[in-house]
């Protein structure tokens, strides 16, 4: 989202006035501000870390859109339209870039000024995480059955789950290589539950 | 109120003072409207209390008839009448040719440009964009008198898995109604938002929509008054239709090989329904068919009818799982499933729902009801306000071609609305300034397998090496579920706006024309008898010239005659429209082209050629002609 509705230095588009508090809508006026640069959990109000309360998160969530849904908006003019649309897209994004640990983790590392491997041209090196990989989908292959892949199903979420905990320690303990290394463990654990999904809704035997 | 009302720019009045603002669920098979009022529902009803406005427009003589009355001519006059209109919204004429079988709607071929589908219907040629403004035409005019005071403002509802140009489509449709949008709101979750209300229940949901035309499938979560939609799926081909067509194959099966056109399909498509829905609450009946002066009787019981329709409501079950899967949730986490659309009366749906989730699905609502329901709460709630909040997701993946014919996903399905994504794109050549975007909507990989919403090129790329310029490529879904694009190049910031051109949408003119035509509509019964007025007289002018012509042709020579031989054929093209402007227009102008030729024979003074009443009118009637022209 970018600030082209003037709102620099936290000023009423509309009025003038200051913008205080979350910035969110005028005081003296009341309409609501562009969404502005801040960073996913500021949006939220949630504090910046990889434990996020889930309670917390959806609270905040449906608490933001509650103000800045456009449904909120239908009656008003124009650009107010326009920017409850932004505002409500920018904590679409912020709420399901936080939702999900992979996700979450990518994006406290690219905060942190870390490459994430898998993006911008980094590479993985981690033979540990390639071995996992290669063994998951071979099971994931060889099973031919709604039992059969209900099994692979359940050991990769379980290996999902362990390995979001030892993020959480990581980032817990600001050891951000472990972090990055533990991230990309994540990303190819959660394309691989990905593909199981796919392999169950295969078997439900459905075209899209 | 008067007619139009005129703003100062950028002034805004206090909107719509006057003008209520209803729900309308624009069905297949039948329309309802309704009205919300401190949250409390009146669904709009007619003298016998149906609130169903069957979703059939005859095209008569005497006007467009709408609801039961239509329906009562699909069996005389079928070609003039137009039933399931919503499956052609925002459908080419190539996605309708790759339907198999006889279909009931007769496709106008000369609307051949690649866009929306055009139908033949009583002489005139229409979109189904036009067909649904006269659904919703008279559903605003139901509510129009049943609250006594104008309607201009609307919550329409539409399946779920619309993709976007049918719900552009139906945004135009409701604008060529005089109907301004509010939101265009998924039926499941309008469905949701009715019940959840009206049951006080919270929450995990699922709402099995099966209408005449389409399969929607929602999960939801109800908490609070929120209602979040958690995943979505269906069909936006699949519904009581097919079990109609199902149906009428087994009778035109049993009737042995025979062509069937558009009409008479429609006619077997109406016994079919009619036994479908008896079999509903009986076990079996008898039904006539009567094709080409040929009536044959068939039998149908439970057992065949369930075997008939069984691979759909299979699908429907497979979609529903599917759904569940992808957001990891196992039926027993449901707290109930709530059953909308007509079609979830048949009784193999409502079996077949129950064993999916190992409880019978919730029925304690009218089907056909509360979809309208919901819309009007929705309405209320955006013009008034209210403590619910519906928060919606996209039905479909969007993407774009990349090479090879691939397709890159740019926002995954299942994603909360509005939403704003960026992605950036690069050159491939040294010095290129253009790039093409096409943007299409589905889950396949490829993008022969996907559904094409837009193609656009980007110019004015500042010419640099391969790879060096950064164009950042914006997509946006606002609340509605309807795209936009937007583009800038990053490494010059020079931005473009880029207005995307549905594939098979309407465009802008289209749109004019079309409310310029039904403008014209509005005033029928008038517009029709100047019309007919316009092309008697016409008639008889061009009888007149050509007989003239026959007797005194010699007094012209080619050049003089080439104007008249123009304004004749001109003359004949208006007369084949229905423009009563165009047809007086032109005839104007052959009584202009032939006055001289007139003066001239009128010098001849000669007698025998004026041998016909014809040309004594011609006489006449161009004198008139050049008076007229004379006080101009």
């Amino acid at each position: 989202m970018n600030r082209r509705d003037g709102d620099v230095g936290g000023t009423c588009w509309s009025c003038g006035s200051a913008v205080p508090g979350d910035g969110l809508f005028c005081a003296a006026c009341g309409v609501v501000q562009a969404p502005g640069e801040a960073d996913h959990f500021a949006r939220l109000g949630l504090p910046t870390g990889f434990a996020v309360d889930a309670v917390a998160l959806e609270r905040a969530y449906v608490e933001r859109q509650r103000r800045l849904h456009p449904d909120r908006f239908v009656t008003r003019a124009a650009r107010e339209r326009r920017l409850s649309a932004e505002q409500s897209a920018a904590v679409n994004e912020a709420y399901a870039t936080l939702k999900q640990p992979l996700e979450r983790a990518r994006y406290l590392l690219r905060l942190a000024g870390r490459a994430v491997a898998g993006e911008d041209g980094a590479t993985i090196d981690d033979p540990a995480v390639l071995v996992e990989a290669m063994e998951t989908r071979e099971a994931l292959a060889e099973a031919d059955s709604t039992a059969a892949v209900g099994a692979v199903a359940a050991r990769t979420a379980a290996a999902v789950a362990g390995c979001r905990d030892d993020l959480a320690l990581a980032f817990a303990a600001s050891d951000l290589d472990a972090a990055a290394r533990l991230t990309t463990r994540l990303g190819y654990l959660t394309k691989l539950a990905d593909e199981v999904r796919r392999r169950r809704v295969g078997l439900i035997g459905v075209a899209s | 109120m008067s007619l139009l009302q005129i703003h100062e720019p950028g002034q805004t009045p206090e909107p719509h003072a006057t003008g209520a603002a209803v729900g309308i669920d624009l069905g297949t098979t039948n329309s309802v409207v309704a009205i919300a009022d401190a949250g409390k529902v009146d669904v709009v009803r007619d003298a016998k209390g149906s609130a169903l406005v069957p979703s059939i427009v005859a095209y008569t003589d005497e006007g467009v008839v709408v609801g039961e009355a239509a329906r009562w001519m699909l069996l005389d006059e079928p070609d003039r009448v137009v039933a399931s209109v919503k499956r052609l919204m925002g459908r080419s004429a190539v996605d309708i040719k790759a339907l198999a079988g006889t279909l009931p709607y007769d496709i106008a071929q000369d609307g051949a440009d690649g866009g929306m589908v055009r139908l033949a219907v009583a002489g005139r040629t229409l979109s189904p964009v036009e067909v649904s403004a006269d659904i919703l035409r008279e559903v605003k005019a139901r509510a129009e008198h049943a609250l006594g005071r104008p309607v201009d403002r609307a919550v329409v509802t539409v399946p779920a898995y619309f993709d976007d140009a049918a719900r552009g489509a139906t945004k135009d449709a409701a604008r060529l109604a005089g109907l301004e949008v509010l939101r265009l709101v998924n039926e499941p979750t309008a469905a949701a938002l009715a019940y959840g209300l009206d049951k006080g229940v919270e929450g995990l949901y699922v709402v099995y929509d099966l209408g005449g035309g389409t399969f929607d499938v929602s999960l939801l979560i109800l908490e609070k008054g929120v209602f979040r939609v958690v995943a979505t799926g269906g069909d936006a081909a699949l519904g009581g239709d097919d079990f109609d067509r199902a149906v009428a194959e087994l009778f035109l099966a049993e009737r042995g090989p025979e062509t069937l056109t558009s009409a008479e399909a429609k006619l077997v498509l109406q016994s079919a329904r009619l036994a479908k829905e008896c079999l509903s609450w009986q076990d079996q009946g008898c039904w006539a068919v009567e094709i080409g002066g040929r009536a044959t009787s068939h039998r149908l019981d439970i057992a065949r009818l369930e075997a008939a329709i069984a691979p759909m409501v299979e699908r429907t079950i497979a979609l529903t799982e599917r759904v569940l899967v992808e957001a990891d949730v196992t039926p027993g986490e449901v707290s109930g499933v709530v059953l909308v659309g007509g079609s979830t009366r048949v009784p193999l749906v409502r079996r077949r729902v129950a064993a999916l989730f190992g409880r019978e699905p919730l029925a304690d609502i009218n089907p056909d009801e509360v979809v309208a329901a919901g819309a009007a709460l929705q309405a209320e709630a955006l013009t008034v306000g209210s403590g619910t909040l519906l928060l919606d997701v996209t039905p479909l993946s969007l993407g774009v071609e990349t090479m090879g014919g691939l397709v890159e996903k740019i926002i995954p399905r299942n994603a909360p609305i509005p939403l704003a994504q960026a992605q950036e794109f690069t050159t491939y050549q040294d010095g290129q300034t253009a790039m093409m975007i096409h943007v299409v909507q589905g889950e396949r990989e490829t993008v022969e397998a996907c559904r094409s919403l837009a193609r656009f090129e980007l110019h004015g790329i500042p010419p640099l090496v391969a790879g060096a310029a950064r164009i950042r490529v914006t997509f946006a879904v606002d609340a509605d579920g309807l795209l936009t694009v937007t583009a800038t190049e990053r490494a010059t910031g020079i931005e473009a706006e880029v207005a995307v051109k549905p594939s098979y949408g309407l465009g802008d003119g289209e749109i004019e024309r079309m409310l310029r035509e039904s403008m014209v509509h509005a005033r029928d019964d008038m517009t029709r008898r100047l019309l007919i007025e316009a092309r008697v007289e016409a008639e008889r002018a061009l009888l007149a010239v050509k007989g003239a012509l026959a007797a005194d042709g010699d007094l012209l020579d080619v050049a003089s005659r080439a104007p008249i031989e123009g304004a004749i054929a001109a003359l004949h093209d208006a007369v084949k429209g229905t423009d009563r402007d165009a047809i007086v227009t032109a005839t104007e102008a052959l009584e202009a082209a032939g006055a001289p030729f007139a003066q001239a024979r009128m010098d001849r003074g000669i007698g025998r050629a004026l041998s016909g009443v014809a040309v004594d009118r011609l006489a006449e009637r161009l004198d008139r002609g050049a008076n007229k022209a004379a006080t101009r």
